[in-house]
């Protein structure tokens, strides 16, 4: 029997959301004035839970390590966020957007919480409009919306190709309110070190000012981890250069299982890699897949042809193109979900028909949409819809007005003008659906610690559908947490301040203290990015799109063994005392160097695949993922030490509601 | 490309601070700015030096986390982005580069070319929001008809990614682009509408209360500014706040 406890409310899919609130218990608001909980993040889940825990009454507390809480990576997020609204009237329902994520998710979430969260999706959408978030709009005033990969409805709510970044704002702009009010305190610039467990509960943080580099202790009757993902232990992502795992690993340490470390999204619509020096991958909203078609040369000779130069990728005749993703997929065509489309374009770059120098490119191509709006254009203003030059100036006027700002971006970034020569992309590491495990209510396996958005495990399963990671961000922490939070702070109403000079905190504060004196008097010889750069190329190799035994386990013995370099022959320039960017750095990167080493422990035991997660060792003849019914169960690991010696604890996924078929996008 | 840097380095915000050259080869075109620093950087370190303290984060253009003065302006050469999408392309074999930190009293330098630019939040906390309960329980958004010529302009002034390029390109230091935006964005919207006044008054009181200059007009900070927001909106906070100093 598993020692986990997911606390799944039971009764009907479809109240228990509703019977779990009736239920739990409710804390005072005179008593709220008396609990202090600490939010360490700002970004939609974190910066969400900070306004909407004070506005309830709370004393926040709140920590990021950016400048501003305005800058959290959340702010990247560029296409849009899904709810069950049915403005569109196309048939869209909480049970379609429950099915959609599970279905998405290949079956590796768990079934109540993607309900929850498909339920509260249309309050969101709500709130953040009567915030004032700019959200598109149709010429009648209401809002409008967009598809995207892996659904057959229009439920995805949208800011130009800056919906992240509007979101984003809106909860600052709530946290500003609090702020302003004294009901949040916030900490900029600190980073969070080690959680405090006070007789077996979470009480407090240890974190660094990383303008003056002090120690701090912070006590709490809660903690709250809304740290992001972990992406960048693939060293190159679309991650912000700071999104880190330091938070999310400090508490696995003190007792916080780590579930499903190896999900990772990867996303199919980046900015291909152009060389060595490269510090991160940008991603081009998937939402171009609405309107672009994928392609690659059909014939090899078309392929080292435009390799070379001689041949531009618009002189090729359209027999010769193979529009892989419409011939293997009809139904859903360029709009599969991510894991396939990422795993496609793979397929035929490893086949050798990448487009780029490096090989590892495929066209993303407007030309059929261009023509396509603008003799729609062309008609509806009586124009001759057989004068190219007017159809094609029409069309291009259209696309701009949709995804605009995004192919100025790639424009800047590749200096080709994608409105006249198909982008090039390919997949990036995005986003990780493993994180920490977290029951219900959202809490850890340590009593008083909580995880919520990409810093939890529990909604994506093994793969993530496009616009739903700002859902389950804002849903975490506009309308769960602060319900769920309040079932366990009602026991702490007499508990009174926690003080910080417990034998706890210093214990706490002394590791830490003992852990950057090591890294800053080590003396080596190498810079702390040569090892990140190393453990990215042993990840993106070796536990990136495709995976398989004989490489995990040879992914585990490089890791440790790197680790091991690491701590020989780091050098961090600086002092402790001081604004030192090396020495933060360091930290992130001792982290990534032992998380990227369960991430291999947890891939070579899933002998399955499942959405992100190809396992190449068991795929269908046609070369799609193969789920096993056997591994139908969430993976949490529980720190003992060492992460080769982390205990596997298994939490069995139920369907109830869905009958568990193999996902098809054909 | 073979370049040489002269950069601003300064240790704390006490350090007096100095402009260093820094030659550096080897750079290729495609590199972002960033990325050639990170190079730089990285060649300090291997000579057990201190590396170049600098703002960055998503590397994408939208964090606004990345500031630069480049060759004397913000963000450098280009317009319409930031530090980090500016490519190496835009320079020259052969280039001096001078690169400094934001310059405005309102923006105390931390480290190098890192300044503290915390006193941009606390204009937002006088009055960037709308003060509605996030409790869930508002209208349903369609409730709220928004006319698509206003939803796109609120949009337009939402797009501010507060890095403070306007603040670094005024003469006089003022952060009126900035706080504009949000002014003209609330301004907008009929939500925004209950509280337009007493927004309005506030967060300019506390715009000036940071030490930032008035506008002078001169209009370099929609020049510079990455994300085009436009004066219009400077005009359009005029109009509110001599609106809402005349009700008050």
């Amino acid at each position: 029997m598993s020692i986990l406890d997911s606390k799944i409310p039971d009764g009907p899919l479809a109240d228990k959301w509703t019977k779990h609130k009736n239920e739990i218990n409710l804390v005072n608001p005179a008593n709220k004035r008396l609990i202090d909980v600490i939010i360490v993040g700002t970004g939609l889940a974190g910066g969400s839970a900070a306004a909407t825990l004070a506005e309830l009454g709370y004393n926040v507390k709140a920590f990021c390590f950016q400048d501003s809480p305005r800058r959290a990576h959340s702010i990247a997020a560029q296409g849009g966020i899904n709810a069950a609204k049915n403005y569109q009237g196309d048939g869209d329902s909480t049970y379609r957007l429950f099915y959609d994520t599970v279905k998405g998710g290949d079956y590796r979430s768990r079934e109540a919480n993607v309900y929850r969260l498909a339920e509260v999706s249309t309050n969101i959408i709500d709130q953040c409009v009567a915030q004032g978030v700019p959200f598109a709009r149709e010429y009648g005033g209401l809002l409008d919306n967009r598809s995207f990969g892996g659904v057959l409805v229009s439920r995805t709510f949208y800011a130009k190709g800056q919906t992240g970044q509007q979101l984003l704002l809106g909860a600052y702009a709530a946290m500003n309110r609090q702020i302003g009010r004294g009901k949040i305190k916030m900490y900029t610039r600190h980073e969070m070190l080690d959680v405090v467990v006070v007789d077996g509960k979470a009480r407090g943080i240890i974190a660094r000012n990383l303008v003056t580099g002090e120690i701090e202790r912070h006590s709490a009757h809660a903690v709250v981890l809304g740290t992001g993902g972990y992406g960048n232990a693939f060293y190159l992502s679309t991650y912000a250069m700071g999104s880190n795992v330091t938070a999310a690993w400090k508490a696995h340490k003190r007792g916080a299982f780590f579930a499903n470390p190896c999900y990772t999204q990867i996303h199919p619509t980046c900015i291909p890699v152009s060389g060595d020096h490269q510090s991160k991958l940008t991603l081009m909203s998937e939402s171009l897949r609405n309107d672009g078609r994928i392609w690659v040369p059909k014939h090899k000779k078309d392929v080292e042809a435009i390799r070379n130069g001689s041949l531009k990728p618009t002189q090729i005749a359209e027999e010769d193109r193979d529009y892989y993703l419409e011939r293997r997929y009809p139904a859903f065509g360029n709009l599969v979900p991510r894991d396939v489309a990422s795993r496609a374009a793979k397929e035929r770059c490893d086949a050798g028909y990448g487009v780029n120098k490096t090989g590892e490119a495929v066209y993303l191509d407007f030309a059929a949409a261009i023509e396509r709006y603008g003799k729609e254009q062309a008609y509806v203003k009586g124009l001759d819809v057989d004068d190219k030059k007017v159809v094609t100036d029409l069309g291009k006027k259209v696309v701009e007005n949709k995804y605009g700002n995004l192919f100025q971006m790639y424009e800047k970034i590749v200096d080709q003008n994608p409105y006249e020569t198909p982008m090039m992309i390919y997949p990036a590491v995005h986003y990780t659906m493993g994180g920490l495990w977290v029951d219900y209510n959202l809490m850890t396996t340590v009593p008083g610690l909580y995880a919520i958005g990409e810093a939890n495990f529990s909604d994506h399963g093994a793969n993530r559908l496009g616009a739903s990671a700002l859902m389950q961000g804002l849903a975490d922490g506009y309308f769960v947490l602060p319900y769920t939070i309040g079932d366990y702070l009602a026991h702490d109403i007499r508990t009174g301040p926690i003080p910080t000079d417990s034998k706890e905190f210093d214990e706490a504060e002394n590791k830490v203290r003992a852990d950057i004196n090591k890294l800053i008097n080590n003396k080596g010889s190498k810079s702390v990015d040569h090892f990140h750069k190393r453990l990215g190329k042993i990840m993106w190799n070796k536990c990136g799109m495709a995976r398989n035994e004989k490489e995990l386990k040879e992914a585990i013995t490089e890791i440790a063994a790197l680790r091991e370099e690491f701590y020989k022959d780091v050098f961090v320039p600086g002092t402790e005392n001081e604004y030192n960017e090396e020495l933060a750095k360091a930290g992130r990167v001792a982290d990534f160097l032992e998380l990227g080493e369960l991430f291999a422990k947890d891939a070579l035991e899933r002998e399955e695949s499942a959405g992100g997660h190809f396992r190449e060792e068991y795929q269908t003849e046609g070369g799609e993922a193969l789920r096993r019914p056997e591994y139908q169960y969430v993976s949490a690991w529980e720190f003992k030490g060492k992460p080769s010696e982390a205990v596997h604890h298994k939490e069995p996924l139920e369907y109830e509601n869905i009958e568990v078929k193999e996902r098809s996008y054909k | 490309m073979n370049l040489t840097l002269k950069i601003w380095r300064q240790k704390d915000a006490k350090d007096k601070g100095k402009i260093v050259d820094y030659p550096i080869n080897g750079i290729s075109p495609d590199m972002s700015f960033l990325e050639m620093l990170d190079v730089l950087n990285q060649e300090l370190i291997g000579k057990g030096e201190e590396p170049v303290a600098f703002d960055h984060d998503c590397r994408e253009g939208i964090c606004g986390t990345c500031s630069l003065y480049i060759n004397g302006r913000a963000h450098g050469p280009q317009t319409k982005i930031t530090a980090c999408q500016l490519h190496m392309r835009s320079f020259k074999d052969g280039d001096t580069i001078y690169i400094e930190p934001w310059r405005a009293k309102a923006f105390p330098v931390v480290k190098d070319l890192v300044v503290d630019r915390s006193s941009f939040d606390r204009i937002q906390q006088a009055g960037g929001f709308i003060s509605v309960n996030t409790s869930g329980n508002t209208q349903d958004a369609n409730a709220i008809p928004i006319e698509k010529e206003n939803a796109d302009k609120a949009f337009d002034a939402a797009t501010c990614i507060g890095c403070g390029a306007c603040v670094a390109s005024c003469k006089n230091s003022s952060a009126m682009l900035f706080v504009s935006a949000k002014v003209s964005q609330f301004a907008l919207l009929p939500q925004g509408q209950v509280e337009a006044t007493d927004r309005v008054l506030n967060m300019v009181k506390q715009m000036d209360e940071e030490g930032f200059g008035n506008c002078t007009n001169t209009g370099a900070c929609e020049v510079e500014c990455p994300k085009g927001i436009s004066l219009e909106n400077i005009a359009r906070m005029n109009r509110e706040y001599l609106a809402a100093s005349l009700k008050g």
